[in-house]
């Protein structure tokens, strides 16, 4: 699904990622945490093709669809004008009603303009417009950002249902306890380095990292 | 006919082309962020080439849409210079545009030479009315429908929609934005070829026309804050009106000053309000 080794990301002079390597694999649930400006979302970027790589490698399989931090939904559009949008590379597939089976909440927001909904909301759409491209991997850049924590629960259990259901996902998080009890493995990511990984179980436990790095009491 | 009807007739087939300049620079705007100052070029490229095709002997209707055709090419090339180059900002791209709208003078002189030029339209009247007008006022209403309709109901609408509303979440669904810009420029210089085609057989144009039209065509687009075509295609009406009858009742001298007053109030108006929202 995804494999990126010693991954080298730069911006100008600055170096982003330095030496990062990360793993997907076929059906897992995978966090990525870390403080603000550690390279989440650099590491986000690269993986779905947006910025490209100084050094390393990268290797993606299966259709990999992507829900941006901050949802960055099309504000002028429809709910259902931007769920449509996310088959792009799929003209044939288009037909929407599928995320509204998967996503019941969505339903009598189809006709309104994206741009207005709450926060929430839009959490929402952004997620369905993502699953419109039948990914078999989703990278989720801060899911929780922002959100009531009933809506944080509520989105999780969306997730849930669909990694039961075969779905490969990455999760970026600030939210650390959110990230571990979602998933099963973890990167723990600061100034551009994987400084620690392993089962969510065991990183959740380890009080060094659980002090130092997720913000997690021992 | 009466002398105000007339006028207004007039006016109403000269700011179908100023709306015409205007939607081009909307469309553009709205897709890549650059106000492009050659808009007006593509409407002058546009019918000199339909003189020369007339002269060559192709009839009316190929001619004109050959022409309009060069002109979607040449804004595809406007915008392959403007913003093919990632990294390029629109402020860049506005400069560069302005170049090449200087450029093309030169192109039109050493083809068409500096002398005003025209072709016959639509012979006739209806009412007193001249046809060519009422041609004028129809092609624009179903072309500026059918753009309407491109944007609304059509998915390369919605994705030209997407790419101006946010760039970088096109980009994560799969859409090429730069070949979205591109089209939008395509779309642009058609419609500013259009104007020029639809226009020069009741106004002459020479390879310095363009500066009244775009002129005309900023103030029109600047109504909708150059992203509403249904604004646009208002202020290029009203705009066409005014100049008719400053005209017809003052001295033709005003009608190039009207498009600049009017573009300096609606600033001054927006300016203002903008002033309002900053210090609440």
């Amino acid at each position: 699904m995804i494999e990126a080794r010693d991954l080298v990301v730069r911006y100008g002079a600055a170096t982003a990622l330095d030496g990062v390597s990360v793993s997907v694999r076929a059906g897992e649930m995978v966090a990525l945490i870390g403080a603000n400006g550690a390279g989440k979302t650099t590491l986000v970027n690269t993986v779905c093709g947006i910025l490209r790589p100084a050094a390393g490698e990268l290797r993606t399989s299966g259709r990999l669809a992507l829900v941006p931090e901050g949802r960055h939904l099309f504000g002028p559009l429809t709910v259902d004008d931007n769920l449509r949008l996310g088959a792009w590379r799929d003209r044939k597939n288009r037909d929407t009603g599928h995320i509204y089976q998967l996503l019941p909440e969505l339903v009598p927001l189809r006709k309104q303009v994206a741009g207005r909904l709450s926060g929430g909301q839009q959490q929402m759409v952004a997620l369905g417009r993502a699953l419109m491209g039948r990914p078999d991997v989703l990278v989720i850049d801060e899911m929780s950002l922002g959100l009531a924590p009933r809506v944080v629960e509520n989105l999780a259990g969306h997730l849930r249902q669909r990694h039961a259901e075969g779905l490969a996902v990455l999760l970026i998080e600030q939210n650390a306890r959110l990230a571990l009890d979602l998933c099963s493995r973890a990167y723990v990511l600061e100034a551009g380095r994987v400084v620690a990984e392993g089962p969510s179980a065991e990183l959740a436990g380890s009080t060094e990292v659980a002090t130092a790095y997720l913000g997690l009491e021992s | 006919m009466g002398e105000l009807a007339q006028y207004l007739v007039t006016g109403v087939g000269l700011g179908c082309a100023y709306a015409l300049t205007g939607s081009g620079l909307v469309v553009i705007y709205r897709v890549t962020r650059v106000v492009n100052f050659a808009q007006g070029s593509f409407a002058v490229l546009g019918a000199l080439t339909v003189t020369t095709l007339l002269a060559a002997g192709l009839p009316h209707g190929v001619a004109e849409g050959l022409g309009v055709l060069l002109a979607g090419l040449v804004g595809v090339l406007v915008g392959v210079v403007a913003t093919g180059k990632p990294g390029t900002t629109p402020q860049a791209g506005l400069i560069v545009t302005l170049g090449l709208g200087v450029f093309a003078y030169a192109v039109e002189i050493f083809f068409w030479g500096d002398q005003p030029r025209s072709f016959p339209g639509l012979p006739g009247a209806v009412g007193g009315i001249q046809t060519h007008y009422l041609l004028i006022i129809g092609v624009t209403a179903v072309v500026l429908g059918a753009t309407a309709l491109l944007f609304a109901r059509t998915d390369l609408g919605r994705a030209l929609t997407a790419t101006a509303a946010d760039p970088y979440a096109a980009r994560a669904v799969g859409i090429d934005v730069v070949r979205m810009g591109l089209f939008a420029f395509a779309v642009g210089g058609a419609l500013g070829g259009l104007a020029g085609v639809l226009i020069t057989p009741v106004q002459q144009v020479s390879f310095d026309s363009d500066v009244a039209l775009v002129v005309s065509g900023f103030s029109a687009a600047i109504l909708g804050n150059l992203t509403r075509p249904g604004l646009t295609l208002v202020g290029g009406l009203l705009l066409g009106v005014v100049q008719a009858l400053v005209g017809g009742y003052l001295s033709t001298a005003y009608q190039s000053e009207v498009a600049l007053i009017f573009m300096l109030v609606v600033l001054i108006a927006r300016a203002g309000r903008r002033d309002l929202v900053e210090a609440a």
